[in-house]
């Protein structure tokens, strides 16, 4: 790394502040930020939501949503030159040239009515005279940089009709296409599977390194951080708490948040295996199918049906958590949607206790639902924000004939039990944070005393440190009332963390089931292998560190 | 292939469509009191009740209601929409005369009212809140508040009356027999205050919504994008905001023009412009049942047809849209 410390600097940050409008949680977004990227090399901003890593960004490239939104103090200097002191014009013909940037939602980012060629090509027709012959030819070879499959036919595509990671790569062809001395990457691949999320990184590495390219990449993924950076800094609610080279921060963090966001980063050492050969099988899933047929209507031809589960089969026992890993796209929701019944499979039997849940009658299969609860990704959008959380959480219950009273100072209790303040009860869900709501969530789901808990991506929407609290809460809870966990997630960390047993899913079928410790370290199917070997960071164990274990 | 088959599918869906407002509407009808001879005698100061039942017997309405709803729809089959006893001429040569003007009205009124209200809208929301913007949005609320007629007639005390610029009513200079473009300027200029009538208060509506629209798309990712490319204001204007802005208003324009239609009578009637509006409105005073049901069946199927060219259209302008 010593090599970079000669190239000139690009990007220098002095002392930012940045103003957010009145009435915000704090005054400064950005409060004394000082950052330098050189060329050739990638410095990672890392900070968990809220942090202002975002509006950094903005500053640099001046879109800020000004006036609310503004610098008040410091310089921004590139290649040597204050952008402050800058035309709004001169600005402009910097954007997309000489600084360039990759945002993180590669569907809307792109503009929806306009060819993907079209969108490249955009950047030349505004920053050179080149003819259209030559643009053309220009944006062809890009698209073939970034590893586009076919060009020729991806010019001429609408972003929604080719897949995320196409997308992410459009977006990046877009930010090279000019060979820009800087890029600012705002979580590139945060919205990406594992295996698509490791090709574009290996993608930004590869073509930085080809082009002398400094890179300044936002992420609250310290598995990407391990996985790109050269450098790192460390952002808590718009303060630089630490700044040093990958190795340093990664392995040995001096400040103590950066120590604590560390030590909440699911290690890849799965639990010991336990043995459940003794405990009773709460559910039995065989042959589950679940196929998504477009509806024709007259003269409208069929069209091709989707096979979203194939011929699944599981079994969970009590007390056990299995996980449900894969892409998107695998059918790993689809398959906790059909054992609980909110979609209806087309086939297979789903056996709780002696009852089918899949040939229930109406009343039985409202009977049968106490025994198998969900738990949402999205805290926010899964809690009614009309209900106050003593309702939310009483409202099974009450549904099912209990005592309203008894049902709500029940409710009271549960909050207690999920590490909640007794006030919280006549709260409305959005006074509290996301990982609070998802904790309501979990109280939601425990109200009815469940045998099961279908979990889908519970902890995928959550800040790192966050994730790791309600994770050990989940476990908790799980030993405490002999819980048996079925639980849907796209990142193996988390799994390997969590479950015991993992059955790896792809293209609607299990492909390997089996202990977790086992799958890990043993993979028997290629597919299994090439989602392990994706995982980013996955060389980087983090370290333990005394005295800061969540 | 695939063109050819949505278009065929989308006519035998008519087919049903047709069907109900055509048997709906004769019943409704028939539901009111009085009918056309009831008018005609009406008209003549009374009659011998002899003469009335003949005359009933000859316009077959003495006949029980589905017998009549029978006959009516096995000639309208053959495209025969009867004979109107008010005109003494069969219905559809009435039609036809009249519907020219009414299309030339709503066509212009709506593409007057689309055009400038979407340019207002896009100016109002890029300059949101300053003066430019309340002008544009006070304007726009005494559009939409103002009733059609009132505006009409306000309009012709002082264009035609005060000021002598602008005719007062009909869609030609009668005595004059102008040909080529002096026709055109003619017919031109009898429409502008129809059309202005007509179409402030959509205009208004088209305003508001394109203000919306573009203040919604302009601060979407894809604008971030295209500024983070260098993009300057008109490009992104002009390429990845009303492009996209423009999508909602598409959408309201094919459900508004059969709302136009209905405020044509009202301003046919203040301008005596003839065309269908003013048609129908005499046809209802009149009962004249068979002219009502050509007008309906005439406008529905001007509904339907223009719904078919506003979803070709929405299909061109969004991409993501597949025609099956």
């Amino acid at each position: 790394m010593t090599a970079h410390e000669t190239t000139s600097p690009i990007l220098e940050i002095e002392s930012l502040r940045i103003a957010l409008p009145e009435g915000s949680d704090r005054p400064l977004a950005i409060d004394g930020l000082n950052l330098t990227v050189r060329s050739g090399e990638i410095v990672c901003l890392v900070g968990e939501s809220g942090s202002g890593k975002s509006l950094a960004a903005g500053a640099i490239m001046r879109l800020l949503p000004e006036p609310r939104v503004r610098v008040v103090a410091g310089t921004v200097r590139f290649e040597g030159q204050d952008l402050s002191t800058l035309s709004a014009k001169q600005m402009r013909s910097l954007r997309g040239s000489r600084m360039a940037m990759i945002f993180q939602e590669p569907m809307t980012a792109l503009n929806p009515q306009k060819r993907v060629g079209w969108q490249i090509e955009e950047v030349l027709r505004i920053h050179t005279s080149l003819s259209r012959k030559e643009r053309r030819a220009r944006v062809l070879e890009i698209l073939e940089q970034v590893r586009i499959p076919d060009p020729a036919s991806a010019v001429n595509a609408y972003p929604h009709q080719i897949s995320g990671g196409q997308r992410q790569r459009v977006m990046i062809a877009m930010a090279l296409v000019l060979q820009p001395k800087l890029i600012i990457a705002d979580e590139p691949t945060t919205a990406l599977d594992v295996t698509t999320q490791l090709q574009v990184l290996k993608l930004i590495r590869e073509l930085q390194a080809k082009f002398g390219t400094g890179v300044l990449f936002i992420t609250h993924d310290f598995g990407v951080v391990a996985e790109i950076a050269d450098r790192v800094a460390v952002l808590r609610q718009g303060e630089l708490v630490e700044q040093g080279t990958v190795s340093e921060v990664l392995n040995r963090p001096r400040h103590p948040y950066t120590q604590a966001l560390i030590a909440a980063v699911p290690g890849l050492n799965p639990p010991a295996p336990k043995s459940f050969d003794t405990a009773p099988v709460v559910m039995r899933v065989e042959g589950l199918h679940k196929t998504f047929k477009t509806r024709g209507g007259i003269l409208a031809p069929r069209r091709n049906a989707v096979a979203a589960v194939d011929d699944v089969s599981f079994e969970l026992r009590q007390g056990e958590t299995l996980g449900v890993v894969g892409e998107s796209g695998s059918g790993k929701t689809t398959v906790s949607r059909c054992v609980t019944r909110l979609l209806d499979a087309d086939g297979g039997s789903v056996m709780l206790g002696d009852t089918d849940m899949l040939k229930a009658t109406r009343g039985e299969l409202r009977a049968r639902r106490r025994d198998i609860q969900m738990v949402f990704q999205d805290p926010m959008a899964s809690l009614n924000p009309r209900k106050r959380v003593v309702d939310l959480i009483a409202q099974g219950p009450i549904v099912h004939g209990e005592n309203p009273e008894a049902a709500r100072s029940r409710a009271r209790e549960l909050l207690a039990l999920v590490e909640l303040s007794p006030a919280a009860a006549e709260r409305y869900p959005h006074e509290f944070s996301g990982g609070q709501r998802q904790r309501i969530g979990i109280a939601r789901a425990l109200a009815l005393n469940p045998k099961v808990i279908v979990a889908d991506e519970p902890v995928s929407a959550l800040d790192v440190s966050v994730q790791a609290q309600v994770l050990k809460l989940l476990a908790e809870l799980r030993d405490r009332l002999s819980l048996s966990l079925l639980f849907v997630t796209h990142d193996l960390r988390v799994a390997a963390q969590l479950c015991d047993r993992v059955a790896v899913m792809e293209k609607g079928r299990i492909v390997e089931i089996g202990e977790t410790a086992t799958v890990f370290a043993n993979p028997g199917h290629p597919y299994t292998r090439k989602l392990l070997d994706s995982i980013p960071g996955r060389d980087w164990t983090p370290p333990l560190l005394a005295g800061t274990a969540a | 292939m695939s063109m050819l088959n949505y278009m065929l599918r989308r006519l035998v869906q008519a087919i049903p469509v047709m069907l109900i407002i055509m048997v709906g509407t004769f019943l409704l009808l028939k539901l009111a009191p009085g009918d056309t001879v009831d008018a005609l005698v009406g008209d003549m100061g009374g009659a011998d009740p002899r003469f009335i039942e003949r005359l009933r017997a000859e316009y077959g309405l003495d006949q029980p209601v589905l017998m009549q709803l029978w006959i009516y729809m096995t000639k309208l089959a053959r495209f025969d929409f009867g004979w109107s006893f008010v005109h003494e001429q069969p219905v559809m040569t009435v039609l036809m005369d009249r519907l020219g003007t009414t299309l030339l009205l709503m066509i212009s009124s709506l593409f007057f009212a689309v055009s400038i209200g979407s340019l207002l809208g896009a100016i109002a929301a890029r300059k949101a809140y300053s003066l430019t913007d309340n002008i544009i949005s006070t304007l726009g609320l005494v559009f939409y508040a103002m009733p059609s007629f009132f505006l009409g007639l306000m309009m012709i005390v002082l264009f035609s009356v005060k000021l002598g610029w602008l005719p007062v009513g009909g869609i030609q200079t009668i005595p004059s027999f102008y040909e080529g473009w002096d026709y055109v300027k003619d017919v031109a200029l009898h429409l502008i205050m129809p059309t202005a009538s007509l179409s402030l208060i959509y205009l208004a509506l088209y305003m508001r919504l394109m203000r919306t629209s573009v203040l919604e798309v302009a601060d979407l990712d894809y604008v971030r994008t295209a500024r983070a490319k260098g993009a300057g204001e008109w490009r992104l204007m002009i390429h990845h905001i009303m492009r996209n802005a423009l999508l909602p208003v598409v959408t309201l324009l094919g459900v508004q023009f059969s709302t136009i239609l209905g405020g044509s009578v009202v301003v046919e009637t203040v301008f005596s412009l003839p065309g269908l509006g003013e048609l129908a409105y005499k046809a209802v005073i009149q009962r004249d049942m068979n002219m009502l049901m050509g007008i309906i069946f005439l406008s529905s199927i001007v509904v339907i047809v223009v719904n078919f060219l506003i979803d070709l259209l929405y299909a061109r302008l969004d991409s993501r849209i597949e025609l099956t």
